[in-house]
Formats: C-alpha cells, structure tokens, sequence
C-alpha cells in the first residue's frame, strides 16, 4: 500500500515536471510604450515571469537573456539592464522608425537528457553541443527531448514595419496579419504561426487581457489556428494584451530522435477605438 | 462620445449653387483646471471606409521646448496617428500649425486648396481630435457630400476637450 501510494506520488511528480510550464507562471516583457511619435525615443522594458498579468509578483527574468532588434534587422545596444527579485528591466533608445522587436529566449534550443545510472535516474540539461562534449548522447538508455520558448514584444516608432519578423524557420514563431501594434478595440484583429518556418494549424491559442487582478473572471480568450496557421479574435477591452501558444511534436535532430515543445508567448496593446 | 450629425436633412433648405469654400469653425473650450495645456488637435477629411482624404490641420508644439520634442506625443492624437500621421514627414506646409488658445477658431479651404483641389465626389466625414496634456482626448465627426451645396452650417459640439466644431459650405464667387 504504501508502496503504491510512493509510486503515484513519483508519477505525479514526474507528471507536474512534464507538464509544469502548462501551469499560471506567465513569462512577459511589458515596454513603457507600444507606440511613439518623433526622431527618437527611450523605451523601457519590464520582464517578469508572474501569475497576476502585468503585476510582478514571483520572478524577474534574467535580463541578459533579452536582445532587441531595430527595424533594419540590427541589434540595439541595451541600456540600464537590472535583475529584480521579482522584475527586471532594461531600457534602449530607438533611434530608427519603424517597428523594434525585444525578445527572450528565441533561437537554440534547450536539451534535456534522462538515463539510468547505477541505478539512480539522472536528470541533464543543456546545449545540443555540450550533451555532446559531455558524452550525454551516449548513456546508456537516454532519452533525449528538445525545448525552445520565445518570449516577445513589439514596439513601433513612427510607422509599423515588418523587417522584424522575418522567420528563422525553427520552432513556433509569430508573423502579423494584423500588426501587433496596429490592434483595436472592436476591430478583429489576426496573427499567424510558423511551424519550423510552415504555417502552424490546430494550434491553441489563449489570449488575456491584463489587469486581471481588478476582474472576477480571467476572461481568457480562446482560439485555434486555421490551415493558414492563422487565428482570429476581437479585444473588446482596451490595455495590454498576453497570449501564448505551444506545440509538442517529434525531431530528428543529428539522427537522435528526440520529443520537441516549443512555445511562443507575446505582449500587444489594444488602443480604444 | 462620439458625435455624428447627417447634412442630409438640412439639404432641403435651400438648393443654390456648388459651394467653393469650406470653412471649419474650431471651438477650444476654457476649461477650469490647475494645470491647463494647449491641445494638440488634428483636423482631416476621412473617407467613409476611415481612411484620409485630405489633411487639414494639425496643432502641435513644433519647436523643441522644456517638455522636449513636441513631436513625441503626437501619438496620443491616436485616431489621427493611426489614420495618417505614422506615414506622415512632419511638419507639413500648410497644414502643421502651432497650439491654439481657448476660443473659436476658423479654417478656410477654397477648391484651389491642397485640401480640396484633389477631393473626388463623394461621401467624407469631418474629423477633429484633439488630445491635451494631464487632460482628456476627444473626437468629433461630420458626415458631409461633396461637391457640396451652400447650406445652413451644421454644428456638433464636443462634451469635453471640443466645444462646438462648424462646417460650413459657401459660395464665394
């Protein structure tokens, strides 16, 4: 019997790992401004990760992990970067016009490796090339899965532009039908998902609208990509914006083949109509 | 909040011939609060699908002061900033003009005018925002046909950041 009740309590153990990034910690980047007018202009940035949006109240994210990318595809110095117990910050100054894209965590991937050992469960993480110098791809048994998250934001000086949203080809990733930061109240707004650079259908989406502290009710929104990938909704209420999808599928990656999630979280605003 | 009153009702009152001047009566109200700024104000013609037709003014600090660059809140005259002003060079000759004081401001565009020259026939509507520092933002809208007959003006006031807004069709040949 008690054995038993160990070997559920292991199961649900491994079921929450597994399952853990599904749970109410939001990962957002808020900037002071969505939209700016004029030659040029500093921004703030607030990354968090938090339950309440956009209340920090759990962890900053560690701000050396967030680049920023001009209109022209080049990086943008950051400024005043700070790591908080519960939020962190960075500034930068656009100078170009056009729309800036901040992100967190886009490009390689993590790897995360299991196996047994003399017995006892080994656990690993890392780079696809240190599972390699470390001889990782080699225990006996291992099981070998692959994750990447992106976390974004966009910030438009002067006129909203597209550069920024050229498609890597890897992992999920966000192009404007709609531009993000062209969103209305009232006004359907669509977004669009790429699959390792192809239109991503069937993909759940869930939206929510900030300040979900002064409501009684999260008032999530929900939606599912079309074959083009796309998903359609109207903010009703004006304010910042979260959304965040994911998928789970299978890779080959160097004849390994491994379990794959990627995800893709952002923030928007929607200005009153 | 926002206003719309139709022309169509009035056009009985009187069939003379095609107005050549368009005036636009601009209301700032005196507003009693302890700290008081100007208005940005922009003023276009929309097209019925939102899009402009044609500038007509916009009110805003040009030159750099202690508040830095007038240019930065130019945004906040949202509907405007999404409608033309992101895709604008500002300033703009003949349209960018300096913040006005509390009172009744008049605008004229004759059909020789940037304004009115290019204006195909058609259905438009009257746009005036108008957004002030540590205060409110407002938009006021007057659906009009053009080329337009003299007609009485019409008028549709604001409740908050614009008194009364008047257009005006006259024949001036």
């Amino acid at each position: 019997m008690k054995r038993l009740a160990l070997r559920m309590l292991a199961a649900s153990t491994l079921f929450l790992t597994v399952t853990g990034t599904a749970s109410a910690h939001r990962a957002w980047l808020l900037p002071s401004s969505f939209t700016l007018s004029g030659d040029a202009q500093w921004v703030t940035v607030d990354a968090a990760i938090s339950n309440d949006l956009f209340f920090p109240n759990h962890h900053g994210m560690d701000p050396a992990a967030i680049t920023v990318t001009a209109p022209d595809g080049s990086t943008v110095a950051v400024e005043n970067a700070a790591k908080g117990e519960i939020r962190s910050m960075l500034d930068f100054n656009a100078t170009q016009q056009g729309t800036y894209r901040i992100a967190t965590g886009g490009g390689a991937p993590s790897y995360f490796a299991s196996w047994e050992e003399n017995g006892e469960r080994k656990r690993w993480r890392g780079s696809l090339a240190d599972m390699r110098a470390e001889g990782i791809d080699k225990k006996p048994d291992v099981e070998v899965s692959q994750s990447s998250r992106s976390v974004e934001t966009f910030v438009t000086l002067g006129a909203p532009s597209t550069e920024v949203f050229t498609s890597t080809g890897q992992g999920l990733e966000f192009q404007p039908v709609t531009h993000p930061n062209d969103v209305f109240t009232g006004e359907s707004v669509s977004f669009k998902f790429l699959l390792d650079g192809k239109p991503a259908s069937g993909i759940e989406v869930e939206i929510l609208p900030g300040n979900d502290r002064y409501r009684d009710t999260p008032s999530v929104i929900k939606a599912t990509t079309d074959a083009n990938g796309v998903f359609t909704f109207t903010p009703e209420l004006p304010g910042p914006y979260w959304f965040t999808a994911g998928s789970e599928g299978e890779t080959v990656v160097d004849g390994m083949k491994m379990k794959s999630r990627t995800s893709y979280t952002a923030t928007f605003e929607a200005l009153p109509l | 909040m926002r206003a719309i009153l139709t022309l169509a009702g009035l056009a009985f009152f009187s069939a003379p011939a095609l107005a050549d001047t368009m005036e636009v009566g601009v209301e700032i109200p005196r507003l009693n609060v302890a700290e008081y700024h100007r208005p940005y104000l922009a003023a276009w013609i929309a097209n019925p699908d939102n899009t402009v037709a044609a500038n007509l003014a916009v009110w805003y600090q040009q030159e750099r002061g202690a508040e830095g660059e007038g240019e930065t809140w130019l945004k906040d005259l949202r509907q405007w900033w999404r409608r033309a002003g992101r895709d604008l060079d500002m300033p703009i000759d003949g349209v960018s003009g300096p913040t006005q004081a509390p009172g009744s401001h008049s605008m004229r565009f004759d059909t020789g005018s940037a304004a009115l020259s290019a204006l195909e026939p058609g259905d438009y509507v009257l746009t005036v925002e108008a957004v002030r520092e540590v205060g409110g933002r407002e938009m006021v809208q007057i659906p009009f046909t053009w080329p337009a007959k003299g007609a009485a003006p019409v008028t549709v006031s604001g409740d908050t950041e614009l008194g009364a807004i008047t257009l005006t069709f006259v024949d001036d040949k």
